[in-house]
């Protein structure tokens, strides 16, 4: 018996589309894209600004390692966007510095 | 035959202290390093300064305490100023709190008794759950209170670490990394290490933590101890939402939060299990329930280096004068003292406090029946 695979063909065309939100913006994205895959397509680079020195980051490794994808899901701040597949309707923000405790990036 | 004028045997807090000390006096210092095999506790621990609840059973210790906690600010400035490195020394003012209002009496004694023992001098408050919760808005309503104690600290231990060392080679002392020193021989009023090279050294000071055990016989000294493993855990960065340090929680200068101060008899095994990280996290959480949906991303363990009772021990050999040990669990906390008058002692000048002698050895010598 074969493994299920972890690996998928690319559909073209594209199985089909929902729409997220970055930051108020309407992004159209296609289903089984990860949040960062989206952003990036949509042309959206910097997805946070860092704790430490306050500056401009974006998805590098796309696999779940470098955490420089960290955006804020549905009020869950620190959300790996490359690790999250998107779904109509998602609201996602972008990341500024260090998470609060209010639950959101307030 | 490589020479050094002093041979500090151990490159943790309190060997780079006591070696920055002497480089400071224009010694000449070399510090052995044994690698990564090493249970390093200097790479391991919580980073407090910390005053409140030592010496409770040894009124000498908690001058000693409170004379490096005292020493801390300055210490810092003049380390910070050499090599740039900050410290993030905390403003004065730590936390003990408590869930169970038994274990807080239990405690109030204590500092009370010790208070009493320093005629009066041990400055402590207790605050009740309401008074607690005006100082720290985020404890939980599970906390029945807590003791302040004004004098208490904390630092980014790896920072201290790094500025020692760098200091220590800006001054041009010597670290030599990654040659366990394995024996250790007196030859003509010196001695003659051996790392895998041979060094001679005209004194030497034992800061090798659970490793001082195997080394003090060989220069007529004794440093008995024991691991004592303690469990830390890492949170992602957050908003400062913690201005005081707690004896369980903290948060560093850089945002995350860290929580410990468990306590394990697990021999000498630092690997971490699943469970007391469990018991440690949920703890924080009833005490800082905003914690409860952080994400914890790191967690280690590490040994403690406990003396039977606890308390320092600081001795120069009476056999090999020109050998000294110094081992402690709290290199933080003492660092200042270590490297402003430990360094002075095995330097062979007179640091001017008479109650080190309560840290020598000598008290775990039970008396032979006649």
């Amino acid at each position: 018996m074969p493994n299920d695979s972890v690996f998928r063909r690319l559909s073209d065309p594209p199985d089909g589309e929902v729409t997220i939100r970055f930051d108020g913006q309407p992004v159209a994205a296609r289903e089984g894209d990860s949040v960062a895959a989206a952003l990036l397509a949509a042309g959206f680079a910097a997805l946070r600004t860092t704790p430490a020195g306050g500056n401009p980051r974006g998805p590098w490794c796309m696999m779940g390692v470098c955490f420089d994808c960290l955006v804020e899901i549905d009020g869950v701040p620190n959300m790996q966007a490359c690790m999250t597949p998107v779904r109509e309707g998602m609201e996602i923000r972008p990341m500024s510095g260090a998470r609060s405790l209010g639950g959101g990036d307030g | 035959m490589h020479r050094t004028e002093f041979a500090i045997i151990g490159g943790g807090l309190v060997g780079m202290a006591t070696a920055w000390g002497l480089v400071r006096q224009g010694r000449r210092v070399t510090v052995f390093d044994e690698g990564d095999i090493a249970f390093r506790a200097a790479r391991g621990n919580f980073g407090l300064v910390w005053v409140q609840g030592k010496g409770v059973r040894l009124p000498d210790y908690a001058r000693w305490t409170r004379l490096s906690a005292s020493l801390w600010p300055g210490f810092a400035r003049e380390l910070e100023e050499e090599t740039g490195v900050s410290l993030q020394l905390s403003k004065p003012g730590g936390l003990e709190l408590f869930l169970d209002e038994g274990e807080l009496d239990t405690h109030a004694a204590d500092l009370k008794g010790l208070r009493d023992a320093l005629g009066g001098d041990y400055p402590f408050e207790r605050l009740d759950g309401t008074a607690l919760r005006k100082l720290v808005p985020s404890a939980g309503p599970d906390v029945v209170g807590a003791i302040f104690g004004p004098e208490d600290l904390n630092c980014n231990p790896l920072y201290l670490l790094r500025a020692l060392a760098q200091a220590v080679v800006g001054r041009g002392g010597r670290i030599v990394n990654g040659a366990a020193v394995r024996g250790i021989k007196p030859d003509s009023g010196g001695f003659i290490l051996d790392n895998g090279g041979q060094w001679a050294a005209e004194r030497v000071v034992l800061c090798a933590g659970l490793g001082n055990t195997t080394l003090a016989p060989m220069v007529g000294l004794e440093a008995p101890s024991w691991p004592d493993r303690g469990h830390l855990l890492i949170t992602e960065r957050l908003r400062p939402f913690l201005d005081h340090p707690t004896a369980h929680v903290r948060q560093t200068g850089d945002g995350t939060v860290q929580i410990g101060a468990s306590h394990e008899d697990a021999g000498f095994d630092d690997a971490t299990s699943a469970q007391v990280i469990g018991r440690i996290a949920r703890q924080a959480a009833r005490l800082f329930p905003v914690l409860e949906n952080v994400r914890v991303v790191r967690s280690w363990a590490a040994l403690r280096v406990m003396s039977p009772d606890g308390h320092p021990i600081y001795d120069e050999s009476d056999i090999h004068p020109g050998a000294f040990v110094a081992t402690c669990h709290s290199g933080v906390t003492l660092a200042a003292v270590h490297a402003m008058l430990l360094a002075r002692l095995v330097a062979g000048d007179d640091p001017g406090i008479p109650y080190l002698e309560s840290f020598s050895a000598e008290r775990f010598r039970v008396p032979q029946a006649v």
